[in-house]
């Protein structure tokens, strides 16, 4: 399984992505960090049967609200994505099903944003659910982060 | 969304153009009454998050500003930071940074020409409406895209953002060997791109041309990308020290952004236009023939035919990256060790989107006291939007689904790069 992170550390909240892949690495699981232009997603998960990708979301829901779409119904995603780039992570998906190059199994992840302000911090409800989508993507990893977080950090 | 009156189309995203902004126009019967644009605003907090900081941490933070196109941004302030200092480079190193720049100009231009520009002329709401019928096209479009990127990897050397390259030098430079394993790619590349001059010249383009002043580089030798001294079709001529004498940023009325422009005759072009115009006779051979057998000469006005102009500069980044890795022999030393001193530097580079100009003072520690960066969409903005006054005079008449899709075809002949704005970008027709 590719997972996937997206997202811009200077940016606020759409630090989010990295935040999460911050935290599957301290766990020992692998994380690719991406900023979220369409093409190298697709190059990312090319040839993988399942991935799982996280990005900032803004959908005028809640800051903090973690929603979690799979790759059939992902309309939802192209038009919300924060991502800072005209071809995101919804045009990825789209993309990749017209080429016929989508993993046949994935999962998006989307963490509600409240700032994207270049320089602004990060939202506490956006912490609070980075760690909330982590756990979630390290049990599908088949990592129990309960165990993995009291080991040495991984380099 | 088109209101049923028909009066008012409102664009909620400006799809293909990198970031956000907004784009509004206002007819008086057919008479356009008002254009404002402001989507970009220049890094001013980058520039606020470098004071206090070691001149070495610059190329590293310059390049988190932009993701399409960070290796301009982080050579711009490296090679400021090498003339405030007194550093001079290996010819290896200079060599290096030329395919350096390669890579982005193939990433950069295999993606706005296939991906975000060609959807346009071929009647498609983007590319993934156009994958459904040009499936090889997108596909080519992909491999051209993932060389370049294979490049700036190798030299680059972390995902994402490129930290290898230093002030003086790199961290860590490559070998002979590691660089020949990308030439079976860019020949490919270098065919590709040929093909793609054939492709887009076949393209349709309005009868549009405004009369620009054009501003690039120009290097005694080279096609610039790094190095040269600041010209125009209107007698400018200058070094990058001399930039703030000639250009202001301004205060738009209608935005918080700054549109550049030159203090003796106001807006200017940067980007593909002008450096082929004021630099055709730099392109290596195969590029400018390339050029002349599809009917490209200087100048060329039409701003709808960048998409051309890109692709020949597609030719000329897969030629030039191919001679830097035939001349390549290791430097001596990646490096050039910096000494800490105060002074200041200018420098220009030519980014995929045209010139970036930086500017660093430093103190006797070697930390920076101020910093100015003035980025290419930055620069474009005021042009752009005087393009859109003109150009919307002659689709004064036209429905106005079509006329809204025209002028964000206008827009992204510029390639802007609007990733720092944080509006969304609408697109907004009004006609009283």
């Amino acid at each position: 399984m590719q997972i996937l992170c997206c997202g811009n550390r200077h940016r606020g909240d759409d630090a989010a992505g990295l935040l999460v892949a911050d935290r599957l690495r301290e766990w020992g699981i692998a994380a690719e960090i991406l900023d979220g232009e369409a093409t190298e997603i697709m190059e990312a998960w090319d040839g993988a049967d399942s991935a799982v990708l996280v990005d900032a979301v803004v959908t005028g829901k809640r800051p903090g609200t973690v929603h979690a779409w799979d790759g059939g119904n992902l309309k939802a995603c192209s038009t919300s994505s924060a991502s800072s780039h005209g071809l995101g992570v919804g045009e990825a998906i789209e993309l990749a099903r017209a080429l016929g190059r989508l993993p046949s199994k994935i999962r998006i992840y989307g963490i509600e944003g409240r700032q994207f302000t270049a320089g602004a911090g990060v939202s506490p409800e956006v912490e609070a659910a980075v760690e909330v989508v982590a756990r979630a993507i390290a049990q599908v990893a088949g990592a129990d982060p309960a165990t993995v977080a009291s080991r040495q950090p991984t380099e | 969304m088109t209101t049923s009156a028909g009066k008012t189309i409102r664009v909620d995203t400006l799809a293909r153009v990198e970031g956000e902004g907004s784009l509004y126009i206002k007819y008086a019967g057919e008479q356009v009454a008002e254009v404002k644009f402001g989507i970009y605003e220049p890094p001013r907090l980058f520039e606020a998050f470098m004071r206090g900081r070691h001149f070495s941490e610059a190329p590293d933070i310059t390049s988190r500003i932009c993701g399409i196109c960070p290796i301009a941004y982080q050579m711009s302030a490296i090679h400021a930071m090498e003339r405030a200092l007194g550093i001079r480079i290996d010819p290896a190193v200079r060599l290096l940074r030329r395919l350096f720049y390669c890579g982005e100009w193939i990433e950069s231009h295999a993606l706005h020409v296939y991906m975000l520009h060609a959807p346009d002329f071929l009647g498609y709401q983007d590319v993934i409406g156009m994958a459904k019928d040009h499936r090889e096209v997108v596909e080519k479009a992909l491999r051209l895209k993932k060389i370049g990127n294979s490049i700036v990897q190798l030299m680059g050397g972390r995902e994402i953002h490129p930290i290898s390259a230093a002030v003086g030098g790199f961290h860590k430079v490559p070998t002979k060997s590691r660089l020949r394993e990308l030439v079976e790619d860019l020949q490919w590349a270098l065919e590709a791109s040929l093909e793609t001059v054939r492709w887009t010249a076949t393209l349709e383009f309005p009868n549009f041309e405004p009369d620009y002043e054009f501003v690039a580089l120009r290097h005694p030798e080279e096609y610039p990308f790094n190095e040269g001294r600041l010209v125009s079709n209107r007698g400018l001529d200058i070094d990058a020290e001399a930039y703030e004498d000639h250009f202001a940023e301004v205060h738009a009325k209608h935005s918080n952004a700054l549109q550049s422009v030159l203090r003796a005759r106001g807006s200017y072009l940067v980007g593909p236009l002008a450096r082929f115009n004021l630099n055709f006779d730099k392109l290596p051979e195969e590029a400018r023939q390339a050029a002349l057998d599809v009917g490209l000469k200087p100048p060329v006005r039409n701003p709808f035919k960048s998409i051309v102009v890109r692709a020949v500069e597609l030719v000329f980044a897969c030629a030039e990256a191919l001679r830097v890795i035939r001349e390549y022999e290791p430097p001596a030393a990646a490096r050039v060790e910096a000494a800490n001193c105060a002074g200041t530097g200018q420098a220009i580079t030519e980014a995929p989107r045209g010139i970036l100009y930086h500017r660093y003072a430093l103190d006797e520690n070697g930390l920076i006291v101020t910093a100015k960066i003035v980025p290419p969409t930055s620069q474009n903005q005021k042009r752009i939007e005087d393009d859109l006054r003109e150009y919307a005079t002659q689709l004064a008449t036209w429905p106005l689904e079509e006329a809204t899709w025209k002028c964000e075809q206008a827009v992204r002949n510029y390639d802007p790069c609007i990733s720092c704005a944080t509006h969304f970008l609408k697109v907004v027709i009004e006609r009283e």
